[in-house]
């Protein structure tokens, strides 16, 4: 059982986005994909979320084409956490994370339990009755964060959860950083597959199970951190020149620039 | 958090105001009817008691006010719950239901019909004697009465053919885009508009007075079979419209996010699109255009209980339809026994609130 792109290519317009890109992301793992900007990974989650269609190649959902699972089931087992939300309305900060639980028919109880459970797991508890236009931009993508959570929060019936998140610490601080990639990891402890987009390398070292580095719509590297963040690597693919140092007090390695 | 009312409390509340604008609105009148001659002629539609039917009183409140006042209700309920729809679907508070195309097109169809109908008279009508010899049976009631189902139906359709283009615009095979229909609404309307005017252009005099009267919306000429087709219409979007109450919510996050959360988006989208033409072409060739009900309908309502369309969409048809019936009744009272179109009476109320609504967004905005 696995979510996977089996060597998809993408144009969009004129351009060619992705070519080839082969990508398996298991239940239980923490997946990363990073790249320069225009690497094609926001384009490969798209994918991935269905918001579009290879022009070759395959996504294929426990074996099976993701366009052949229904929408509703795929609802009840995929959350998608945009980049950026264009939410304007003013809903409450309950009545948002609440959206979460449409795609599942569990009643009231069941649904403030799992609301109240996800605004606690972000931190955001506290801001349950205020309303979402009148929250700062960090704290707005917390709420969505916990919309999507709640989305995958229970177990499904229908077989495993995934969560797709699209550079979900570009508008945080860095303890809500820590405090939404640590959370990405216990989502993949209790059984969840974590695909997610990050820019921060060393974000990516410290949190990722296994990483997907993108460069021009192809894959470069796949594998575990220190394979694949390598002082070669980074620097044909960024561009840069890096030094790799361990840690001096856990046993994992961060990238500083020359 | 600043909600006025809980939301149950609202729709209980806009019920009995909606109920009592009705019965206020048939008590009152250049004929005083008083509440108990309204109660006894209801009451003789069910008993079949024929001994009230010649009663001056007993026809003004069967045949005149009754399907006047049951028209305002559809129609306010119908043009503020498609506002609600339109608002959501843009995901802009500002939008109308007039965006679609649908009044545009249905004025078109008016104009089109009212020239046409005009000329028909003027070139073979009662004076000129070629057809005298038809229209003299065809007498002046059935005339009018022809005249007014030829307008509405003209109109209906043009509203609907308006809106169909504009989707089409907006369309491609990757699916509608909501943006390249806002502005393919824009731009049917403005050609609706010029054909309009070349209408208005060609008009003669008793036609132009038609033409503008139609324009400014008014239910003076309301009758039963009126509102047989305009209610039944309407009447079959708002039964549907609240099972939309929950995708319209996530819409407002977005188009993919609500394909995320399990919602057949491009389904979701013509279908609301379908059902406010149907709705507002229904609405708007039966009683003309009146404005500023679809778009600040929905506004008043979001203000007291939010944003969540699970009762925004009942409380928008509540709440519009008691205006409607209100502001209808100012037009006939106001300069009673003369009848004032419903349509300027609700541009005098709407358009302030309306600006005192940028106003607010700006401040809000910080702009």
């Amino acid at each position: 059982m696995a979510f996977s792109a089996d060597s998809v290519s993408l144009e969009l317009g004129e351009n060619t986005v992705l070519s080839g890109v082969s990508l398996k992301f298991e239940p239980g793992l923490v997946h990363v994909v990073v790249g320069p900007n225009g690497a094609g990974k926001s384009s490969l989650l798209k994918l991935f979320s269905g918001d579009y269609s290879p022009l070759g190649g395959s996504i294929n959902l426990d074996l099976q084409s993701l366009c052949d699972h229904g929408q509703s089931a795929i609802a009840r087992r995929i959350a998608v956490l945009p980049q950026q939300s264009q939410l304007n309305f003013p809903f409450s900060v309950y009545e948002v994370v609440a959206l979460g639980r449409y795609p599942h028919d569990t009643g009231k109880v069941k649904d403030d339990e799992v609301v109240a459970a996800v605004l606690n797991a972000v931190g955001g508890l506290h801001l349950q009755d205020r309303l979402y236009t009148s929250l700062s931009g960090g704290e707005q993508q917390r709420i969505h964060l916990a919309r999507v959570l709640a989305q995958v929060w229970l177990p499904s019936p229908q077989g495993g959860r995934y969560l797709l998140l699209d550079e979900p610490t570009a508008a945080l601080d860095l303890a809500h950083q820590h405090l939404i990639l640590k959370l990405a990891v216990d989502m993949a402890k209790q059984g969840l597959g974590v695909l997610s987009v990050l820019h921060d390398l060393n974000l990516a070292a410290q949190y990722a199970d296994v990483i997907t580095l993108l460069s021009e719509g192809r894959v470069v590297a796949q594998g575990v951190p220190s394979q694949v963040l390598s002082v070669e690597n980074i620097q044909s693919v960024y561009g840069i020149a890096v030094e790799i140092i361990p840690h001096p007090s856990q046993s994992r390695f961060l990238i500083i620039s020359e | 958090m600043h909600r006025v009312m809980r939301p149950v409390t609202l729709l209980v509340s806009l019920s009995l105001l909606l109920l009592a604008s009705m019965l206020l609105s048939l008590v009152t009148g250049v004929i005083p009817v008083s509440f108990e001659e309204a109660f006894q002629a209801f009451a003789s539609m069910f008993s079949g008691d024929t001994t009230l039917y010649h009663n001056q009183q007993h026809a003004i409140v069967m045949s005149i006010r009754l399907p006047r006042i049951l028209l305002a209700v559809f129609v306010g309920a119908g043009m503020a719950v498609c506002g609600t729809a339109m608002q959501g679907l843009f995901k802009n508070g500002l939008a109308d239901p007039a965006l679609i195309g649908v009044s545009g097109g249905a004025s078109l169809g008016a104009s089109v019909a009212i020239l046409l109908s005009s000329s028909v008279l003027a070139g073979s009508g009662f004076s000129n004697g070629i057809f005298e010899g038809a229209l003299s049976q065809l007498n002046e009631v059935h005339y009018v009465l022809a005249h007014k189902y030829l307008v509405s139906s003209m109109a209906f359709l043009g509203g609907l053919a308006a809106t169909a283009m504009v989707y089409r615009l907006g369309a491609s095979s990757s699916g509608m885009s909501v943006a390249t229909m806002l502005l393919a609404g824009i731009a049917i309307t403005a050609l609706a508009g010029a054909f309009s005017n070349l209408c208005t252009y060609l008009a003669d005099d008793i036609a132009l007075r038609r033409m503008s009267i139609w324009r400014m919306g008014s239910m003076s000429s309301a009758d039963w079979p009126d509102l047989m087709v305009a209610g039944s219409f309407i009447g079959f979007v708002l039964v549907l419209m609240p099972r939309f109450g929950r995708v319209l919510n996530a819409l407002l996050l977005g188009e993919s996010e609500a394909r995320h959360l399990g919602f057949d988006v491009s389904a979701v989208k013509w279908q609301l699109i379908a059902l406010t033409a149907l709705a507002m072409g229904a609405a708007v060739s039966s009683a003309g255009v009146i404005g500023f009900v679809g778009l600040v309908v929905p506004h008043i309502v979001r203000m007291i209980i939010g944003p969540d369309h699970r009762y925004l969409i009942p409380g928008s048809m509540l709440l519009g339809a008691s205006l409607l019936v209100l502001a209808d009744l100012g037009a006939r009272t106001f300069l009673a026994p003369e009848e004032l179109p419903v349509g300027i009476i609700t541009a005098i109320i709407g358009a302030p609130f309306f600006i005192a609504l940028l106003l607010k967004q700006r401040r809000l905005l910080n702009l």
